[in-house]
């Protein structure tokens, strides 16, 4: 049976040439294709749901309004290359967010002394910005700009608004506040150290005719490694690509110590212990230098440091690395073959390799794999990716082009970890900031702004709730959100109610393609505005001449790069695709000089970081034994004999997100503990009851789902649970069900990483009347 | 004319229950039942390494083909968002050609 979706569109016949007529301005677009139109009574827009709410995708929706401009229904949109027409459960339940009666839906304030009370007054837009103003200035004037960080959670448009208002208010510490940024940065950053730039793996996604186009042909395997992409969608790639490309013949390596769908399909299944990653990358490193089968000419010709990392390979031979990993020295054999034979490799990674505590290093380990395959910038391997017509939507302005040098080394962390400058979006060190929040040093930080972020049950808690006293330690919040959550009732003096993607105007536009999220529904009963709305009235009270846009499209048609189209036209035309091409650092494409190969000092792709090696931090891949687990810790493994790991997601829910949306409730009403058969013997534990899970930090109560999903020593645990129908004054018990509280703030010599995957806990029942 | 069918190809459904979940917003039913149910079969171990996990969406009694969407040339609600496209609908001649040889399938009549 074929794929269903054809694409009716022909990549050839909607070029269009940028306003300058180069060739690097060559787009393809959804020409022809209305963006608006009448079906019966019923008004429909194309637009795209890049959130609030939702997840990295951004996937292509048609929403269906009446005549008062009210949401009626949504579907995908098949013309769309992206999605092709596809879309999730939490998409196809926008009807429950968009009305559900928990909105916030207009801006309110609380009395310091009234934390944590449900004691809300409503106020107007002007009000709110005002007293915002008023105290932030005054703090400002005190303290100095710096005091104030600005934290937003996980992007989409919403970064590069957010940092310009906080660079336009004067202050250099923007924040993303999970330990050690521990999400997709560390990766960027290590690919970026060794290649000058990011490589996703090629599911045809740059095309518009996507597996129909002549120039694409499928990876001969991918590595699916360190997350489940069906459910994530990983890094903003659509998971069931993965399915697209088992179809056309793919063949699929999965190392997870989860046994994921995808893994029972896998041609190869390699379930490691979790955290041990690089040990793994490196014995299949170690396999191909042996068996001298990796790809000589590229290696001889376009890298840098190959003896350093065959002199660390050498170290991890298979049957070493399956002491440390669990993984046979057999599979490992039989990786190290597929990577090469089935050419070309490609890769789909994950969150797994940010959240070991030395992923910088780790993560190099993975990126020096695929590059000793030959595999980089070949059609179906991993290419190199650029922000298309470098667009500056996801990606946010550099804090140089607003404030001064001396500003901008103010940012907590800027000295002591100076690789967060390649990490895409430039952050404050993050439990550097929780501890400046605590104790004044390096100097006091008194207020915050918190858009689009739930800390409080998404970030590591241990030990003693440290965030909470973090955030509770200032004197002034702000929180910009879709609904009332555990940190706003927690720490906000003042709470903005922010539109959905249905109800903004906005662009989606990461890596691939750019398209603009068209406003479909009228928000006259609700007084929300969009987060890059919020962002454009404060910052022209803040820095008007650095806002000289008297419109959200103004403001887009500035960051569109070399489109040659502005933000009118490019509705007009739905997508535009920048035009791609394989082999970049064969052609003098890679670097801003034109000169032949990658944008790194040496030129070549760096298997031993040059620029690592000038900041005195390791500069060859490596593998640290993870901080707690039977190799390192085997006198505490009486007492917490079970590894935790935590951070996968479910269908239903992104992150915290979702709760209180009936529909996806009922897909997953309670948070889970995945705890194998044997284990759930040995502890008395039957499906269905709920456990105390506990480690050297706390305890959390959760619902044990027995399953051969997860290896007999190990439980996979749900995150960022809060209860929307409890009581927000017990802040929605976030911290009773949460992997978070078990988890401490540590992170490793980059500043970057964490241990949410490989922590060490027991599992108990609860007694009666304990629930 | 000829009777119209849904083809699903199982081996690649994924589990990700957009089916059941489009069908019930658009025909509103409750979030116990739908016209499509996914059963999850697994996952157990029946070798070394060799597992069986498998969903399967069932059309249930009210399924009614979608046929608002069907009228208005459109697939029902239910394969227009599989994500694995692992569903087709049309007439059930042309369905039972498009099995794939060594696939497991189900072609249902509706």
């Amino acid at each position: 049976m074929e794929d269903v979706r054809e694409i009716k569109q022909n990549g050839m016949d909607d070029w269009v040439v940028g306003k300058d007529g180069s060739a690097a301005v060559v787009a393809a677009t959804g020409r022809g294709l209305p963006w608006r139109w009448q079906e019966g009574d019923l008004t429909v827009t194309r637009t795209a749901a890049w959130s609030a709410p939702g997840c990295h995708l951004g996937c292509g929706v048609k929403v269906y309004t009446d005549a008062n401009g009210n949401f009626v229904k949504l579907e995908g949109d098949e013309c769309n290359p992206f999605n092709q027409g596809r879309l999730c459960v939490r998409c196809l339940s926008f009807d429950q967010v968009i009305t559900n009666e928990q909105r916030l839906t207009h801006p309110m304030k609380r009395a310091r002394a009234d934390r944590g009370k449900d004691a809300w007054e409503e106020i107007t837009w002007d009000e709110a910005y005002d007293l915002i103003c008023d105290t932030f200035g005054e703090i400002k004037e005190k303290y100095g700009p710096e005091s104030i960080l600005f934290a937003s959670g996980t992007g989409r448009d919403i970064a590069n608004g957010m940092y310009r208002m906080a660079y336009s208010f004067g202050s250099p510490n923007i924040a993303y506040q999970q330990t050690g940024v521990a999400c997709y940065g560390p990766r960027i950053t290590a690919t970026s150290i060794m290649m000058g730039n990011y490589c996703v793996p090629d599911c045809s996604m740059y095309f518009v005719d996507r597996y129909d186009n002549p120039q694409w042909k499928p990876p001969g395997v991918i590595f699916i490694w360190g997350n489940n992409p069906l459910v994530s969608n990983a890094d903003g790639n659509v998971g069931h690509w993965m399915v697209d490309c088992m179809k056309r013949g793919s063949k699929i390596v999965v190392v997870d110590p989860r046994l994921t769908w995808i893994a029972s399909k896998a041609d190869l299944f390699m379930r490691l212990r979790p955290g041990t990653d690089a040990a793994l990358a490196l014995a299949i490193i170690n396999v191909m230098i042996e068996e001298d089968a990796y790809d000589h000419e590229f290696v001889e010709n376009w890298t840098y440091g190959f003896e350093d990392l065959a002199r660390v390979a050498k170290e991890y031979t298979p049957e070493k690395a399956e002491e440390i990993t669990w993984v046979s020295a057999e599979k490992i054999r039989e990786a190290a073959r597929m990577a090469v034979e089935c050419s070309p490799m490609t890769m789909q990674w994950g969150l797994a390799l940010d959240q070991t505590r030395e992923c910088i290093s780790g993560s190099m380990a993975l990126v020096a794999l695929w590059a000793l395959t030959g595999c980089i910038d070949v059609p179906g391997g991993m290419v190199t990716t650029h922000q298309p017509f470098g667009a500056e939507i996801w990606q946010p302005p550099a804090a140089e082009t607003f404030l001064d040098e001396e500003v901008v080394q103010r940012r907590i962390g800027y000295y002591e970890y100076p690789l967060y400058k390649y990490s895409g979006c430039v952050v404050a060190q993050p439990d550097m900031l929780y501890d400046a929040c605590i104790t004044g040093k390096p100097y006091a930080i008194k207020a915050g702004w918190w858009q689009s972020t739930n800390p409080l049950s998404c970030c590591s808690q241990s030990p003693e709730s440290k965030a909470y006293k973090a955030i509770m330690n200032l004197d002034f919040n702000v929180v910009v959100d879709i609904f009332m959550t555990p940190t706003a009732m927690a720490c906000a003096e003042v709470v903005l109610p922010v539109a959905t993607w249905a109800e903004k105007t906005g662009m989606r536009s990461i890596w691939y393609y750019m398209q603009p999220i068209n406003a479909a529904v009228e928000v006259a009963d609700n007084d929300v505005r969009s987060d890059l709305q919020i962002n454009l009235d404060l910052g022209k009270r803040w820095a008007p001449e650095k806002w000289p846009w008297n419109s959200v499209e103004e403001f887009f048609t500035d960051q569109m790069g070399d489109s040659g189209y502005d933000y009118d036209q490019l509705r007009e035309v739905n997508w535009m695709y920048p035009k791609f091409e394989y082999h970049k650092y064969r052609t003098g494409k890679q670097r801003a000089d034109g000169a032949y190969g990658f944008n790194t000092p040496t030129g070549r792709l760096e298997f031993r970081s040059t620029l690592c090696e000038q900041w005195g931090f390791e500069s060859v891949p490596s593998y640290h034994e993870t901080d707690r687990g039977p190799r390192s810790t085997p006198e505490l493994m009486d007492e917490y004999p079970l590894i935790l790991t935590t951070g996968a997601r479910n269908w239903s829910y992104f992150h915290s997100e979702g709760r209180q949306v009936a529909r996806l409730r009922a897909l997953r009403p309670d948070p889970i503990i995945e705890v194998n058969p044997l284990a759930a013997e040995k502890y008395g534990v039957a499906d269905g009851d709920w456990v105390w899970v506990e480690n050297e930090y706390g305890k959390i109560k959760m619902k044990a789902q027995v399953t051969i999903a997860v290896p007999e020593s190990v439980v996979n645990v749900d995150h960022a649970w809060w209860f929307p129908e409890r009581n927000p004054e017990t802040l929605y018990d976030t911290f009773s069900s949460n992997a978070n509280q078990l988890v401490p703030p540590e992170f490793g010599s980059t500043g970057f990483g964490a241990n949410c995957k490989s922590l060490i806990c027991k599992i108990y029942k609860l007694s009666e009347g304990e629930r | 004319m000829g009777r119209k069918g849904i083809l699903i190809n199982y081996d690649f459904c994924t589990g990700c229950h957009s089916c059941e979940v489009s069908c019930r917003v658009e025909h509103g039913y409750p979030d116990d039942q739908g016209g499509v149910i996914v059963v999850q079969v697994g996952p157990w171990e029946y070798g070394p390494d060799r597992y069986q996990y498998s969903f399967v969406p069932v059309i249930t009694d009210q399924c009614d083909q979608c046929f608002e969407r069907v009228d208005a040339g459109k697939d029902p609600a239910c394969v227009h968002h599989c994500q694995a496209f692992a569903m087709k609908y049309g007439r059930i001649d042309d369905l039972s050609k498009e099995v794939d040889e060594g696939s497991k399938s189900i072609l249902y009549y509706l």
